[in-house]
């Protein structure tokens, strides 16, 4: 593990809420706001990004098993994002009968490099939210913090 | 005939970082032809090995995704606007 991802405890509840509200169905939905920029002097751990706006987002699949973000209002939020000059911090999702931690599916799908996946899996009473970089294949896991504290993390 | 593309962070390595990049071509084929003149590498990026939009990146002209459209072979108009974005998926599974 290696790397720290900040989330806001609103955010968390958020993403939480959109989980619920189409269960058992997947949900997904995009994070932005402004990264830690290199050039300002601090690591990109020193100085967390803030999320600024959140985008929910339709699954096209609308499945239990697997979610695809709707095109249009993906690009609506891409556009929004640009106007807003905010970086794409994170993707998420939910998975709804399984842990939170990346499928192979989620593995050869994963074409924002830049982004943070966090996966919410909703499968037992308690979400569990879990943050990884997913890079060619590659899955590293961050440490979640919310609030600054970091997040308890359940069975995988 | 100039049209805009807007290109994602993902692929701005092709564009020496410009988020938006102008080219012409009266459908998206031709477009994409003159963008991997321009930008080399942009168009293993967009279309697929069967010569068609790539499966998992969303091409969309103004408002529209072209899957719904003409797909590569969409008509374009002066002043259109080009977006490109890889598509988000996954799953539990």
């Amino acid at each position: 593990m290696w790397g720290r991802f900040d989330l806001d405890g609103a955010t968390v509840e958020q993403i939480v809420e959109h989980g619920h509200s189409d269960f058992p169905y997947e949900v997904c939905g995009l994070l932005a706001g402004q990264r830690a920029r290199p050039e300002s002097g601090q690591g990109a751990d020193a100085q967390p990004a803030r999320v600024q706006a959140i985008y929910r987002v339709p699954n096209a699949s609308r499945s239990m098993t697997s979610y695809s973000m709707e095109p249009k209002a993906m690009l609506h939020a891409f556009n929004d994002m640009d106007d807003r000059e905010l970086d794409l911090l994170a993707i998420y999702h939910t998975h709804t009968h399984t842990e939170a931690f990346p499928s192979p599916t989620d593995v050869e799908l994963a074409t924002y490099p830049d982004a943070v996946y966090l996966i919410c899996s909703l499968q037992d009473d308690e979400p569990v939210i879990r943050a990884f970089d997913i890079v060619r294949g590659k899955i590293t896991e961050r440490t979640l913090q919310i609030d600054g504290r970091p997040a308890a993390v359940g069975a995988r | 005939m100039s049209i805009e593309v807007r290109v994602p962070t993902v692929l701005r390595t092709h564009t020496d970082g410009a988020r938006a990049v102008s080219a012409e071509g009266e459908t998206l084929q031709e477009l994409i032809e003159d963008l991997e003149s321009r930008h080399e590498g942009l168009k293993t990026r967009i279309v697929g090995d069967n010569g068609d939009l790539a499966r998992f990146v969303n091409v969309y002209v103004n408002d529209e995704d072209a899957r719904f459209l003409d797909g590569i072979n969409t008509a374009l108009s002066d002043g259109d606007t080009v977006s490109i974005l890889p598509a988000v998926a996954g799953g539990g599974r």
